[in-house]
């Protein structure tokens, strides 16, 4: 099985983020079914990791994935990048197939 | 593709419903844009990284309009085009601007708001601010890759209606849907998450570069109140930066300087002020057009002592306002400092020894009021689940009420009501057949008309005509969650309806709603001593109407003796109703009455023959 991974950049983040929140077990990474093509991204906080839940650690944060998730996930690396004044994380998944223009939904 | 951003555990938005709100401190100075990222607060910088928007707009001749460092950069050149601090000019009359002779300004006489005339056209304040929002709306929606769903945009808690309503006209001018306007020091609050801590009292000490306020708000079950305000409006950082400037020409033992040279010595003065906020001195060191050097060492000890009167100014209002409010240093439980100013180490140990305690500090001053605004933007714009939600409620600053017969006030809202809100009361005709009722809103703690401030007047008409005191008149007052007001009048039987958004045309001075506060106070004991004489002769008029509507429609059931008893008791009461002593008008009404006693009850008489006449008693339904 492949894992989920954090770029470094994005753990950095992850780490900063949830230090500055005030509690936070890691994070959860998944998908949910809608969206225009079929599938969209979800990007939360975790307070507790759940017993079916697949946990993997990245640069000392840890990423929890769902098991109905993570067949879409595999291989799946968080990034976090700039682009011009906007700022946020970004998935580099393989199992997509296509996406939408605006590459918050896919389809695999 | 979009980038994301983490979300509380299970509050995912849906693919393209993230809903982008921001909040925006419209500073008088500068401006700042602020969103929740990821759950944190952050600021918006520019394309080259920087926090702040210099809050200036300059038209030039070939009809661009240029904003922030921009703007600011024409200001020398161009001073009658190039409009700074428009805040102090937002839904404000021309008498309401001190010092408007000094200003650069081509301002144009028009009824309300002030005008400016610019090479552009002639400009309201209101335009001039929304082309500096619609910069802070790009910053935005280039930052967050997308439109925005709404915007909170911070006031000055001592703003009045006009200057909400004149900032809330710039938003929609500059496109953003604004979700609540927010006090600034409510804002600062929030940002240091005071709304979630203990209930209590909080000072929040805001020192800009050119103005001072102080603001003492209560907060309790999640409300914040503002119990009282103060300040300066002529006083900022920028005084602290002529102060050095006026000891380098004092030690440098400098000849008159040039306008290139003075401007250089500003620059190195305030870059000075900046420096002692870090270490304890600062080195001065300038070669000057004239050929002089300046090279001279300022240290904290010495910038404090230059600057002791400055930091003595602030700390008067602060006491002051903690006065108006009624209470005690000890009963603060927090201290909010706002402004890049408050930076200076001086006014941090003022500040603590004023207050007996440390300053909350650990926010970037400049950042606090836009930050705080972002997190209340977050929330309106519904970005959090329901569960947990708060709701922030504002208190209206002054009772709004409406002038009654004799110029009294009924005052139909309190001050301090949370927001939004709606209240209504009943009123009725005071003349027989009147069909017209003019309604006057007016703002203030004082019961007479004159000593409160009119807001708006408008009639209703087409009351079907009934004797005095018949009609049934509901007047709703409704203040939405910004503070603005809209008053509707409903003639109940008729249904025949009146209705006004009060957009009123000037606002009080800065420190005028306070005084206006204190006022109240101080003069509650002779207000109600003028109100109940002003009640008095209300009664009195209404009475002698009364009486001589009855002599003209009934003469004939009186002597000619009785007739004169009657007349000799309505002249004395329109005498005495005149004059100020109370005890006088009530004697003279009832001397009155009791002339017409008999008179009334012999028109009661007729009116019930006249009704019964030609009648059988069974038609009649008793």
């Amino acid at each position: 099985m492949m894992s989920v991974t954090l770029s470094e950049p994005a753990a950095r983040h992850v780490a900063n983020f949830i230090a500055k929140r005030g509690k936070g077990f890691g994070i959860r990474l998944g998908v949910k079914t809608s969206g225009c093509s079929g599938m969209a991204y979800k990007l939360e906080f975790a307070d507790a990791s759940e017993p079916e839940d697949h946990v993997f650690e990245s640069h000392g944060v840890k990423v929890l994935v769902d098991p109905r998730s993570l067949p879409y996930l595999e291989g799946t690396e968080l990034d976090y990048t700039k682009e011009g004044l906007n700022e946020g994380f970004k998935f580099n998944n393989p199992n997509v197939k296509d996406q939408c223009g605006c590459g918050e939904s896919f389809n695999t | 593709m979009a980038l994301l951003q983490i979300a509380e555990p299970g509050e995912s938005a849906a693919p393209h419903e993230h809903r982008l709100a921001v909040g925006i401190d419209l500073g008088t100075t500068n401006s700042l844009v602020a969103t929740v990222r990821s759950g944190m607060s952050v600021v918006l910088n520019d394309s080259r990284g920087r926090p702040l928007l210099p809050s200036v707009v300059s038209y030039t001749a070939n009809g661009t309009v240029e904003v922030g460092y921009a703007a600011e950069a024409r200001q020398s050149i161009d001073p009658k085009n190039t409009i700074v601090s428009v805040k102090r000019f937002m839904g404000r009359g021309r008498r309401d601007i001190a010092h408007i002779e000094t200003l650069p300004y081509d301002f144009v006489d028009t009824e309300g708001m002030v005008k400016l005339k610019t090479i552009a056209g002639i400009k309201s304040p209101v335009e001039v601010s929304a082309e500096i929002l619609k910069t802070i709306r790009n910053r935005a929606e280039v930052s967050l890759g997308g439109e925005l769903t709404g915007a909170v945009i911070t006031v000055p808690a001592y703003f009045d209606d006009a200057q909400r309503q004149a900032t809330k006209d710039a938003a929609r001018l500059a496109g953003l849907n604004v979700l609540r306007l927010l006090n600034e020091p409510t804002a600062a609050a929030i940002a240091y998450g005071l709304d979630n801590s203990s209930e209590g009292i909080y000072a929040v000490f805001d020192l800009g570069g050119g103005t001072f306020d102080i603001s003492i708000l209560r907060l309790s079950k999640g409300v914040f109140e503002v119990m009282a305000t103060g300040g300066d409006s002529a006083l900022g950082g920028d005084d602290f930066d002529h102060r050095i400037f006026c000891w380098i020409i004092e030690q440098g033992k400098l000849a008159p300087l040039s306008l290139h040279d003075a401007r250089l010595l500003q620059v190195r003065a305030r870059e000075a002020k900046e420096q002692l906020s870090q270490h304890g001195q600062a080195p001065i060191t300038v070669k000057l057009g004239s050929g002089e050097y300046v090279d001279l060492m300022l240290t904290t000890e010495v910038f404090t002592e230059i600057t002791r009167t400055l930091v003595q100014k602030t700390v008067a209002p602060s006491k002051k306002a903690l006065r108006d409010a009624g209470l005690t240093v000890a009963e603060v439980r927090g201290v909010v400092m706002v402004g890049g100013s408050t930076r200076m180490p001086q006014i941090q140990h003022a500040v603590a020894e004023l207050f007996k305690q440390e300053p909350l500090n650990n926010l970037d001053p400049e950042k606090v009021v836009a930050l705080g605004a972002a997190i209340q933007a977050n929330l309106l714009a519904g970005n959090r689940a329901a569960g947990d939600d708060w709701l922030l409620l504002d208190v209206i600053p002054l009772s709004l009420g409406l002038e009654t017969m004799g110029g009294l006030v009924e005052k139909v809202i309190p001050r301090n009501s949370t927001i939004p809100i709606a209240r209504a009361q009943e009123f009725t005709t005071f003349k027989d057949g009147q069909t017209a009722m003019a309604i006057h809103v007016v703002q203030g703690e004082r019961e007479m008309v004159a000593d409160c401030r009119s807001l708006a007047r408008f009639e209703l008409l087409g009351i079907p005509p009934m004797v005095a005191g018949a009609a049934r008149i509901r007047v709703s007052f409704q203040v939405d969650a910004d503070g603005l007001l809209s008053v509707t009048a409903r003639e109940q039987t008729s249904g025949r309806e009146a209705r006004i958004e009060v957009k009123p045309s000037y606002g009080l001075g800065d420190d005028e709603i306070a005084g206006m506060l204190k006022e109240s106070f101080s003069r509650s004991g002779d207000d109600a001593f003028r109100r109940a004489l002003r009640e008095a002769q209300v009664e009195a008029q209404r009475l002698v109407e009364a009486t001589q509507s009855a002599l003209t429609a009934d003469a004939d059931l009186l002597s000619i003796l009785e007739r004169a008893h009657i007349d000799a008791a309505l002249t004395r009461l329109r005498a005495m109703m005149i004059g100020d002593d109370r005890r006088a008008i009530d004697g003279a009404m009832h001397a009155l009455s009791a002339a017409t006693n008999e008179f009334a009850a012999r028109r009661m008489n007729q009116s019930v023959q006249r009704a019964l006449a030609g009648r059988n008693v069974d038609q009649l339904s008793l």
